[in-house]
């Protein structure tokens, strides 16, 4: 796993979900995942193509969804399948908009694709250099996890180098 | 939320009005929470730059808050669009895309400020009163919705 890759993230979504809800935020448990993706409330996924390539997935429960919704708004939202969406893809466009800020400040270039809601149960499994990280931040409004499964694009990175020298 | 003393316009001492412009309903909901801390009002909303070229003409806002990444035409291209007709628009992008080239870019095609998402709103409140500048005036009064 490369953690150069991932910290960025881990960053984006601390900053992203302690200022937006503006309470303390704690990164609980990080975690490996060898095993397909398993969804546990409500996921959507974006994913990023360039130099660095693959995905994140964020996922609430859907009462979490509707009580970050309701915080921004200021007022209590009622629940709903497009509110709850809604909220996971502003909430993961606002991390990954962040991340890649830092990172292509660093000289990593990638496309950024619309989020998509994650419907299956069970995702596709990751492989021996996409193992994917699950981090858990414990936010005053509920749990939110994070799973990010990134690596180098080999090619495009040598392409680079060779354009350098 | 944080209260502010209120921004209102320097002309009339009316609120400012802004324009919102987010294909996310999520994120305009949470801008035009703190427009109304800073005493503001919101004129109109659009969820992509084409509308906000019309939302514009139509309402003539004070201050424009607009989004980069969007359906049917990006914020850049419709700040450089709304700016062609009307050079005195006031238009701040919000956006978690935060890069040097995207603000640049940003800047060169008309737009006065940028403000990154999460969006913290004494940022946006300090970023509004400099973009008004003399057009603008802090009342006493602070704005509403504490």
């Amino acid at each position: 796993m490369k953690m150069e890759l991932i910290q960025p993230f881990i960053n984006a979504a601390d900053a992203v979900l302690s200022q937006g809800l503006q309470g303390s935020t704690k990164v609980g448990n990080l975690t490996m995942e060898e095993e397909a993706y398993r969804r546990k409330g409500v996921a959507g996924m974006i994913a990023l193509t360039g130099d660095i390539e693959g995905r994140i997935i964020l996922d609430l429960e859907p009462q979490t969804a509707v009580r970050v919704a309701s915080h921004y708004a200021g007022t209590d939202l009622p629940e709903s399948d497009a509110l709850i969406k809604e909220t996971i893809f502003e909430l993961a466009n606002q991390v990954v908009g962040n991340a890649i800020s830092a990172l292509n400040d660093q000289g990593f270039h990638f496309r950024v694709h619309p989020p998509l809601l994650l419907t299956a149960d069970q995702g596709d499994k990751t492989s021996e250099d996409t193992e994917a990280l699950m981090i858990l931040f414990e936010t005053s409004l509920g749990n939110v996890f994070m799973n990010v499964a990134l690596r180098y694009n080999k090619k495009r990175m040598a392409d680079h180098a060779t354009a350098r020298a | 939320m944080e209260q502010f003393a209120a921004v209102k316009r320097s002309k009339d001492g009316q609120p400012v009005r802004y324009l919102i412009v987010d294909d996310s309903v999520f994120a305009r909901k949470n801008l035009a929470r703190m427009i109304e801390t800073f005493g503001g009002q919101v004129a109109a909303e659009a969820g992509d730059g084409l509308t906000a070229i019309s939302e514009f003409d139509r309402t003539h806002p004070d201050i424009v808050l607009m989004d980069i990444t969007m359906p049917q035409m990006e914020g850049i291209e419709a700040a450089e669009r709304i700016v062609q007709q009307h050079p005195e628009a006031r238009i701040v992008m919000v956006s978690s895309v935060g890069y040097q080239e995207n603000i640049v870019a940003a800047l060169q095609r008309g737009a006065r400020h940028f403000v990154q998402k999460p969006v913290k709103p004494e940022v946006l409140y300090e970023v509004i009163k400099y973009v008004l500048g003399e057009d603008g005036a802090v009342s006493n009064a602070a704005g509403a919705g504490a």
